[in-house]
């Protein structure tokens, strides 16, 4: 009898052990690439300090003597990822909505594959037809410069965005319990109220996340706006100025980067800013999504 | 380093899978990325001629290739600029004498779209366009429009080239676009009438309009005499003066009616 129960805590305490690694390895994982930027970039912060590295306007790592300064790449970022964020959330969220509350079953059973399968659209697939489709009918319809410009980045990223953010908002929203509805309707409430003063606040920790992972989708992605963000390393003026935003820049330099030169250790640091901005991202939603939760049925 | 390295043996090895027999033998060429599609060209063709060569090569850059003939790690190295004095002197402190072989001419021509009505611009017109001091079109004959100056990533030879021959070496304007390859540049500018660009002469094709420089026209003949200002010479190195196979492979590639039309096919100006 002993035996068998001392047998039986060995296999728990094994399988303990087991699911402890799986769920540590991730956090490891994170860890190391953490320490791993922040070793291959500090060497950087010699010969540049961190506030011309931050807030310096020309980035010329390849002339001497060179420039490292990034603020025209995290500004490039900044607007393209906004003018993503823009058209994505209401476009997103609007979708979620319909999908988990207007549609009928079957629309919806044959929609939402739809929007998950544009989700795995391959990004360079999205890039050129950004390059070859919509630059040209941009540069036409607005006479502009070039097609290749912070609006046509936007709309591309937001092209990515819109995806996961509506999957994501939409199984929120469909989570939240009937009866939460079915109250709110006894009550006397439209459908219009329902939807906005009941079912929007239970799901909304649900959607908060949805549209972070959407915002940083578009913040990491590379090739799309490596292909049509224009890659002018400059502050932009309007929203038809080319841009560079940053994993552009990482992903056009690293290739010519001698290993652990200025150069190499400046694009690893650009790349510690790229992960410290999501980082903050997450913890902005963590923060929204713990002040905005619903207890009860209604929580996911 | 590392990364070139690990290129280096992912070349040799994908080579060596492909070796049916032992015996044979092999021929390394390693080196510069440019130079690369004319050895790979030059190589298969050369395969097929004689079936008991292995050819390997790798792309590993222009540095390294030169670095592997010194340290005799290579039968022949790429490079797309010439050997630099410190790596002469190690050649010399390892007892090596390196002999240099021009193989083909990379030739840069600026292009813009067909409806420009610019046709000629002068080296110093460009380097204005470039730099960022000219930047509307009619400053240089054109319409009353901004320039789209489109520029290569920082990592491709063809802009080294550029800046070295045009910009001479002046800062590339912050409103300077980038992008990653030639063929991404060919797109933009058939694409934009407000563009200017700069391809590699192989890429030329219907839809740009390649620009003379200070009236001297684009062509493989004006590149060759070297007559066309943006242009420079890609070589290959060997340690002492090859033998041997490495002698037969240099005379295969410098041939001209074998290896010199393969460096035309492979987007290049042929020596002759």
């Amino acid at each position: 009898m002993s035996e068998t129960s001392a047998k039986k805590n060995k296999l728990d305490l094994f399988f303990h052990l087991v699911f402890l690694v799986a769920g540590a390895s991730g956090v490891i994982i994170l860890g190391l690439i953490f320490a791993f930027l922040v070793m291959e970039s500090l060497p950087i912060f010699n010969v540049v300090s961190v506030k011309d590295f931050i807030l310096g306007l020309d980035w010329y790592p390849t002339y001497l003597p060179a420039d490292y300064g990034i603020l025209p790449l995290i500004v490039g970022s900044a607007c393209v990822v906004a003018l993503a964020t823009l058209i994505a959330i209401p476009l997103g969220i609007g979708t979620a909505f319909y999908l988990a509350e207007i549609a009928h079953p079957r629309t919806r059973a044959m929609i939402k594959p739809v929007i998950e399968l544009i989700e795995g659209l391959p990004t360079v697939v999205i890039g050129f037809f950004g390059m070859v489709v919509v630059a040209p009918y941009l540069q036409r319809t607005f006479n502009l410069t070039t097609g290749l410009n912070m609006f046509n980045a936007g709309i591309m990223l937001s092209f990515m965005a819109v995806p996961t953010i509506a999957s994501i908002a939409e199984d929120a929203i469909y989570s939240v319990p009937v009866h939460v509805r079915e109250g709110s309707l006894a009550l006397g409430a439209s459908q219009w109220e329902t939807l906005y003063r009941v079912v929007f606040p239970a799901a909304l920790s649900g959607i908060s996340t949805a549209v972070i992972l959407g915002i940083a989708r578009a913040l990491g992605e590379t090739m799309v706006v490596l292909m049509v963000a224009g890659g002018a390393a400059m502050i932009p003026e309007s929203i038809f100025d080319p841009v560079r935003p940053m994993p552009a820049n990482i992903a056009a330099e690293m290739g010519n980067a001698a290993f652990r030169s200025d150069h190499y250790h400046a694009l690893f640091a650009i790349g510690l800013v790229l992960f410290v901005i999501t980082f903050l991202f997450n913890m902005l939603a963590t923060w929204i999504a713990n002040r905005h939760k619903q207890v009860g049925a209604a929580s996911l | 380093m590392k990364r070139a390295v690990l290129l280096a043996m992912i070349g040799i090895m994908t080579c060596c899978v492909g070796a049916g027999s032992a015996l044979a033998t092999t021929l390394n060429i390693n080196g510069s990325t440019t130079v690369l599609p004319i050895a790979q060209k030059v190589g298969e063709a050369y395969s097929k001629a004689h079936p008991e060569v292995n050819v390997t090569i790798a792309g590993t850059g222009s540095g390294n290739g030169i670095k592997a003939v010194i340290d005799g790690m290579t039968d022949i190295g790429m490079s797309s600029r010439w050997i630099r004095e410190g790596e002469v002197k190690l050649a010399f402190e390892n007892g090596k004498y390196v002999v240099p072989f021009a193989v083909a001419l990379d030739a840069i021509i600026p292009v813009v779209h067909p409806d420009n009505p610019v046709s000629d611009l002068t080296l110093e017109q460009l380097r204005g366009i470039y730099n960022g001091k000219i930047s509307n079109w009619k400053e240089v004959g054109g319409p009353d429009r901004r320039i789209a100056s489109i520029s290569r990533d920082s990592s491709s030879g063809t802009y080294g080239v550029w800046v070295d021959t045009v910009l001479k070496g002046d800062r590339i304007g912050p409103r300077s676009q980038l992008l990653p390859s030639n063929g991404a540049i060919v797109q933009a500018v058939s694409n934009n009438p407000f563009a200017i660009g700069y391809v590699g002469i192989g890429y030329l094709r219907d839809g740009l309009k390649p620009l003379s420089i200070g009236g001297v026209a684009p062509s493989y003949e004006n590149a060759q005499s070297g007559a066309f200002p943006v242009s420079r010479t890609l070589w290959m190195f060997t340690d002492n003066w090859p033998d041997g196979e490495r002698l037969r492979f240099i005379n295969f590639l410098l041939h001209p009616q074998k290896g010199q039309p393969l460096v035309k096919e492979s987007g290049y100006v042929p020596l002759y």
